[in-house]
């Protein structure tokens, strides 16, 4: 089955590889987003540094919610998916290597583009380390329960509904993202923030994966 | 020919034992609609005695003046707004283990009324916070959570609404509604949680409440009052949504229901 | 008549009814269908041929009725079931963007069914699709793309085959390999359903036929037969 696993990750990696557009389009849009927003706010260092890590993560957030449909739809529409539910092997750990993969080639130039956005808020070297770090353990949350809501939506109609279903999930995953790194700022540690967001993402690596699979087999019945 | 088979998929039980068959959609039509006039009876006369008590008989408060009276309503709604989310959790696990369509009606059922529940209570806790607090809303724990709750509710209905496809728009609600049930502890506990501008729980079940027994009797019957219009109100709606699914059981379930025992009636009818 | 001491049928389907359709579901399909078997399921679009298939693939849940596969209700061991069959949809299956080789290379492996990259390149050289080995298959035609998607079911090589109009957009010789393929396979002894609207060019004595037309007319029970 690790043959498997593995021959399935490749395939999406692969794929990401050749659709550079698609698979950037996260990076892009939360660098773009992200430059916005001291053009509208001004160029005020004291500001920018307050709101620094709310937009920075927010502007990831929007991003990664724009890609979610990525490891779905295209396989969804050519067929793949259905091969994927007939398979022998267990569709959760399937489902698993595929998010798993998404979140890989979508949020990890994310997070590599983050230390650069996050110097023109004016961010102490300190606080974009959190900053890194939080991604980390956020951004798969993010890609795993953005997932299972891709899962639930699959072929249906209305581009409001997916955003919807899941930024209540969102919500906790933010707070505490931005949180970490706004706590450095005024001394305090970030752990307590990122263990949570480190318990998050341990519930959604255990849950999601199962969920997603079993929406899948709803959406495709 | 074949030869027939080892394998027959068995059948269900002609006769279930007791309240066990009301699990059948074409039988519980019927007695929702005996119940439903009983809850709404009860939920007005609760509701009467509950707001009378809060309104006319329980004293002014020591520090919030009369202001304090809406919270008859907001507690007793936040209440229902966690309840009937994990009553709808309850009723999306059955029908995904077990399979049987009235667990998934009636999560559907109670949605809106939850809903409801959930916009009630930050509506009338911020017509509270505004002369308590100085301000309509603050974005402490307990409130956030309580605003994820109503967009978890918005979101089931949507998605509910986004298909027509009944059996999907059934158990993708009942899976998201499961992955959204972890909020609903993170509501109840965040006040002990984290340090917050709303104020701890004021009735446990533990300990002896803080607030006068008064005013303690008038949130409990504004509780048992919600909790009976919410019953009547979800069996109003199944009521519905048996009719719009499943109109030829509604007609065999009469016929079941006045003595006549037989297989279930619907293919049989001749449409 | 099949003698009585014969091996338990590779599939059964007993009092099926799909989900979809008319409010009633269409009447209950009993069948079954044994080892050397091709059971050839014909009738009007729409009839509810591409439903029968992915129930019996285990993708759609019946209405009532139960598939019987091998060890029983399917049900009770989906992983067991999806080992044994082939599924071959509307949809090929194939990702435009990888080319013809590593799209058959991890479609096998998800199908439980890995093959080495020669045997994939032996294979499809005998369905005339070598050149396109390294081509991505987004521009393979749609002939070639359904001919891909067919190499990949015989080269996983299971027992039971579900095929939904295996032969659309074949060419004649290709329709003629698919043949070929069909019979190799059942001489194997292996068993095949086929969703399709021309005959399946098997030997009559292997074949039994599937009108789903006569189930669309609810109360009407037909009993399969030999063609």
């Amino acid at each position: 089955m690790l043959a498997t696993l593995s021959q399935l990750a490749l395939r999406e990696v692969r794929l990401a590889w050749r659709r550079p557009a698609d698979t950037l389009g996260a990076t892009l849009f939360f660098i773009v987003t992200g430059s916005l927003f001291p053009l509208a706010v001004g160029p005020d260092p004291v500001l920018l540094l307050a709101i620094g890590p709310g937009v920075l993560w927010v502007c990831a957030l929007l991003g990664i919610l724009l890609s979610l449909n990525r490891p779905f739809a295209q396989d969804y529409d050519n067929g793949a998916l259905e091969q994927l539910l007939v398979s022998p092997h267990p569709l959760p750990m399937l489902v698993g290597v595929k998010l798993g993969a998404h979140w890989f080639s979508t949020c990890v130039p994310l997070i590599l583009a983050s230390p650069v956005l996050a110097l023109q808020f004016g961010l102490p070297p300190h606080a974009i380390g959190i900053l890194v770090l939080s991604l980390l353990l956020g951004t798969p949350t993010l890609a795993l329960v953005g997932g299972l809501g891709a899962a639930l939506t699959l072929g249906l109609r209305g581009g409001a509904l997916l955003p919807l279903l899941v930024l209540p999930l969102y919500v906790p995953v933010l707070i505490f993202g931005a949180g970490a790194v706004s706590a450095t700022y005024a001394g305090l540690g970030a752990g307590p923030q990122l263990s949570l967001l480190g318990a998050g993402l341990c519930l959604a690596i255990l849950l999601c994966p199962w969920g997603a699979s079993a929406a899948l087999r709803v959406a495709l019945d | 020919m074949h030869n027939p088979s080892t394998f027959d998929a068995p059948r269900p039980a002609a006769a279930r034992s007791s309240w066990m068959r009301y699990a059948s959609p074409a039988l519980f039509y019927p007695l929702a609609g005996r119940m439903i006039p009983f809850f709404a009876a009860g939920a007005a006369l609760l509701a009467a005695a509950g707001l009378y008590t809060g309104l006319v008989v329980a004293p002014i408060d020591s520090q919030q003046g009369e202001v304090y009276r809406i919270l008859f309503i907001h507690v007793a709604a936040a209440w229902m707004s966690m309840f009937l989310y994990l009553v709808m959790a309850g009723y999306a696990a059955l029908g995904l283990i077990f399979n049987t369509r009235l667990s998934f009606m009636m999560m559907r059922a109670l949605a809106p009324t939850g809903a409801l529940f959930t916009f009630l209570t930050l509506w009338t806790g911020a017509l509270w916070g505004k002369p308590t607090w100085g301000t309509w809303w603050v974005w402490d724990a307990r409130l956030t959570s309580e605003l994820i709750l109503l967009f978890l509710y918005l979101g089931f209905m949507a998605l509910q609404a986004a298909t027509d496809d009944t059996q999907r728009a059934d158990r993708g609600g009942a899976i998201l509604l499961l992955a959204g049930v972890v909020n609903v502890p993170i509501i109840y506990f965040s006040v002990q949680w984290w340090s917050t501008l709303h104020q701890g729980a004021s009735i446990n079940l533990t300990a002896a409440p803080s607030m006068a027994r008064i005013m303690v009797t008038a949130m409990l019957l504004m509780v048992a009052a919600f909790w009976l219009y919410s019953a009547a109100v979800a069996l109003a709606r199944v009521r519905g949504i048996i009719l719009e699914r499943e109109p030829g059981a509604v007609q065999a379930g009469g016929e079941m229901a006045a003595g006549q025992t037989g297989p279930r009636g619907a293919r049989t009818e001749a449409k | 008549m099949r003698p009585a001491d014969a091996p338990p049928p590779m599939l059964s389907a007993r009092g099926l009814v799909s989900r979809r359709g008319a409010p009633e579901g269409s009447a209950p399909l009993d069948f079954d269908v044994h080892a050397g078997q091709l059971l050839h399921v014909q009738g009007a679009n729409g009839s509810g041929k591409t439903s029968l298939l992915r129930m019996l693939a285990g993708l759609l849940r019946p209405l009532d009725g139960a598939v019987i596969g091998w060890g029983g209700d399917i049900r009770r061991d989906p992983a067991a079931h999806f080992a044994r069959t082939a599924y071959l949809g509307h949809g090929n299956g194939l990702s435009g963007d990888l080319t013809a080789l590593e799209n058959l290379r991890c479609a096998l492996h998800v199908a439980g069914t890995p093959h080495g990259d020669d045997a994939i390149a032996a294979c499809l050289q005998t369905w005339r699709l070598g050149g396109c080995l390294h081509t991505p298959a987004a521009r393979l035609s749609q002939g070639q793309g359904r001919r891909l998607a067919l190499a990949g079911v015989v080269l996983g090589a299971k027992p039971l085959w579900l095929l939904d109009e295996p032969d659309a957009g074949l060419d004649a010789a290709s329709l003629d390999q698919l043949g070929e393929a069909l019979a190799a396979h059942l001489a194997a002894g292996g068993a095949a359903v086929v969703a399709s609207h021309r005959g399946p060019a098997t030997p009559a004595k292997h074949t039994q036929t599937l009108n789903m037309d006569d189930y669309a007319d609810a109360g009407n029970v037909v009993s399969v037969g030999a063609a």
